[in-house]
């Protein structure tokens, strides 16, 4: 079974940041808020809450058919493994993903690619994300 | 510490337009950062007896070893000389300032100087660009200031965006600076020194990281520490009710200030309680980042503005001490109209304090005689009775608009010297009381605390502990000066107050070693004493004099839950606090 991170409940979101840190520090081994494969967004003023972009895990992903290297390619069941030897920075995958869940490190020129760990969720103090088995959703 | 872009210190001069990175590890290996280095920097950078409007009065705003590293390590720390008090500015703010400051590459921000035009900084990483601001100079609200920010610097959801509003350009002197539309640099007038400097706003934002020692330990400390907080409770007060769950304890005691602290007890306290609040308005809970509580309460309240079901919604934060300033203190006890005045000395750029304690002094003195239709220009104020009066006299104050609102600007203290009525103007050491009439200790806390607040040393936990069990004048001082110096160590870090109850110093000593910093609770300890000292030090040298300190009748007058105070027994706990916290040389000559 795959699993994903899944926005469940967007509009508990308190703006804390904490997934974003928590996938800095685990995946990059530092405090940063520009490494992170999840963001969080202001939806347009703090009054009107926030967006939390992360990867959807598609089953059939634009990223990876936009990779002319092969970099990217897919996980089985949904979502992708990134080999970052092959990648030559050409930023298609990052246009390729609409909902912008690829990111882009500007210190390394590099796809920022989600690894589908789960950690970033265990440090949301209100729910708003879960890491769950991917399908789930159709199973309620 | 391997994180040393906090030792960048950013050095801005307005009036020459340039700028300068020094590295200085020397303030922060031994001050840790807040509060600590703001203090000495202020000691560098203000020269003695300067007009806190001069170009000469800097803005410091520093951050600390914690600040991004860990929850709840959110405020960034501002000093300044203030205006409304004449000696030491400090004030303290969230939102997303911490994190920006030090992710942009720095442990402070010292902004000297002052432009002729109006204008703004941009702060992005390494690039400081100091821009033109002249159409967002006069702009009615705050508010709309972020908007116009929002839309034209980089860095959304990352970045602060600090700005004032027409009280702070008109030199307001409780002027504050408002932080992402609902946090604020509050007390003593920043804002006003902003707009001195015709400085009217600073955004800032930053895409660098910062590297611990031993990150295997970091990850085991910061989980721990996240834990506690998220799931044992030690915070949820704050989350669930926020700041105003306080509205309705404070009541039922008689420690509420009510009309100008005529009374203790607001019959309509119901109305404007946290529960209320919560019940009918609330529409969402928000953090500072780096933040898992949230405790930033937004309402939202529909005002119909014209028949045929014409609606305006307004989003407005909450907390207990506006519900205070410009509720129970203006008689005010309908929860529409208290959210109406929130929302207009928020976007005006207003302490809500100060100018509530000033509002509440002026509906007296209009009561008494002391002031006539020809000073407030025809508005009456009664209490409760029309909050549109108070709306239109915060208005009047953030404009000058004519002598009487300008002496009101200048602080309640000037006011009552001009007009009369210095027995019920409510301050301590020149500030606007916060509202706590719990008893001695609140009331020395407020007189002694460096920065005349609350916040210093929280005398209302103390006296609210003496309800329970007796407690003589020494321990409470004691506590007061103890207190003090723990919060000394916090701001330095910089650690949200609210989250004292889990950064206990062991705590601290612990969080900090991943850092590569070592240290114990007893060193610790002593550089709360000694930023304690720096900070008397700094007042006394702007002649500040903590032995003749005007304390108004009406503190006396009205009886706290502990009883009636004496002033005498109050100065002698002053005293017996300079005694207890070794500032006695620090005040040798006033005594
Ligand atoms: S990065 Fe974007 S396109 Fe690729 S799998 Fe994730 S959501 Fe789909
Ligand atoms: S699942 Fe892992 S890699 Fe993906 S955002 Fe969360 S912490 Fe980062
Ligand atoms: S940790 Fe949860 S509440 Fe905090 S920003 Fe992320 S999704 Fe929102």
């Amino acid at each position: 079974m795959s699993y994903r991170v899944s926005v469940v409940s967007i509009e508990r979101c308190i703006g804390c940041y904490s997934c974003m840190f928590a996938c800095s520090r685990f995946r990059f081994g530092e405090v940063s808020l520009a490494k992170s494969a999840i963001q969080v967004k202001s939806a347009g003023g703090i009054e009107r809450g926030f967006v939390i972009v992360v990867c959807r895990a598609c089953v059939d992903p634009p990223c990876v058919k936009s990779c002319p290297t092969g970099a990217l390619t897919p996980r089985p069941g949904g979502g992708v493994i990134f080999n970052e030897a092959k990648c030559n920075s050409c930023k298609s995958c990052y246009e390729a993903c609409i909902v912008r869940a690829v990111v882009w490190d500007e210190e390394k020129d590099k796809p920022i690619i989600c690894r589908y760990c789960g950690f970033c969720t265990k440090f949301c103090p209100h729910n708003v994300i879960v890491f769950e088995p991917m399908g789930r959703e159709l199973l309620v | 510490m391997i994180n040393s872009s906090l030792y960048n210190v950013l050095y801005i001069d307005l009036t020459e337009r340039k700028y300068e990175v020094q590295e200085r590890r020397d303030l922060f290996e031994k001050y840790l950062g807040g509060a600590g280095v703001a203090v000495k920097l202020l000691e560098e950078e203000c020269p003695k007896g300067v007009d806190p409007f001069s170009p000469d009065n800097p803005i410091i705003l520093a951050v600390g070893p914690l600040t991004g590293l860990y929850p709840l390590a959110s405020k960034t720390v501002a000093m300044f000389k203030s205006p409304l008090t004449g000696n030491l500015g400090e004030s303290h703010a969230g939102g997303r300032s911490a994190v920006a400051i030090r992710l942009a590459g720095y442990g402070a921000i010292v902004i000297k100087g002052s432009s002729r035009t109006p204008v703004y900084i941009s702060i992005f990483n390494d690039q400081v660009r100091i821009k033109d601001a002249t159409t967002l100079w006069g702009m009615r609200s705050s508010y709309a200031v972020g908007r116009v920010l929002r839309e034209i610097e980089p860095g959304a959801g990352k970045r602060t965006i600090m700005r004032i509003g027409i009280a702070g350009e008109n030199l307001v002197r409780y002027a504050n600076v408002v932080v992402e539309s609902y946090r604020h640099f509050g007390r003593l007038g920043l804002g006003a020194v902003f707009g001195s400097k015709k400085l009217k706003a600073i955004v800032i934002a930053g895409t660098r990281g910062v590297k611990v020692y031993d990150l295997k330990a970091y990850m085991k400390v910061y989980e721990e520490i996240f834990r506690s907080i998220t799931e044992t409770g030690v915070m949820s007060k704050y989350h669930v009710l926020g700041t105003a769950e306080n509205v309705l304890p404070l009541n039922a005691m008689g420690a509420l200030p009510t009309r100008n602290l005529m009374q203790t007890r607001f019959e309509l306290a119901e109305n404007i309680s946290g529960e209320t609040l919560a019940e009918k308005y609330l529409v969402r809970k928000i953090a500072c980042t780096h933040c898992p509580i949230g405790c930033i309460h937004l309402a939202s309240l529909r005002i119909a503005f014209a028949p045929g079901y014409e609606y305006e919604t307004l989003v407005i934060p909450y907390d207990y001490e506006p519900i205070y300033s410009l509720g129970s203190m203006l008689g005010i006890g309908s929860a529409e109209g208290l959210l109406r005045l929130i929302e207009k000395v928020e976007g005006l750029g207003l302490d809500a304090i100060s100018v509530g304690v000033a509002m509440a002094w002026a509906t007296e003195a209009y009561q008494r005689g002391l002031v006539t239709d020809k000073e407030t220009m025809g508005l009456r104020p009664n209490w409760g009775e029309d909050v549109e009066v108070y709306i239109r006299m915060a208005e009047k104050i953030a404009r000058r608009a004519n002598e009487f609102y300008s002496a009101l600007a200048d602080g309640v203290e000037v006011a009552a010297s001009k007009y009369g009525g210095l027995d019920f103007a409510l301050t301590c050491g020149g500030n606007e009381v916060p509202g706590y009439h719990t008893g001695p200790a609140a009331i020395v806390g407020f007189l002694t605390g460096p920065r005349h607040s609350h916040l210093d040393s929280a005398g209302y936990s103390i006296d609210q502990k003496a309800l329970r069990g007796p407690m003589i004048e020494e321990e409470m001082v004691k506590q007061i000066v103890e207190e003090e110096k723990f919060r000394n160590v916090l701001t330095s870090l910089v650690i949200c107050l609210f989250a004292r109850g889990e950064y206990k110093l062991e705590k601290v000593v612990r969080a900090l070693e991943p850092l590569g910093i070592r240290t114990s609770p007893e060193e610790l300890m002593k550089l709360g004493a000694e930023i304690q000292r720096a900070k008397a030090s700094f007042k006394a040298r702007e002649g500040f004099n903590p032995y003749n300190m005007r304390i108004a009748k009406r503190f006396l007058e009205t009886p706290t839950p502990l009883g009636k105070l004496s002033e005498e027994r109050l100065r002698d706990m002053i005293r017996m606090y300079i005694e207890m916290a070794g500032l006695k040389s620090v005040y040798a000559t006033l005594d």
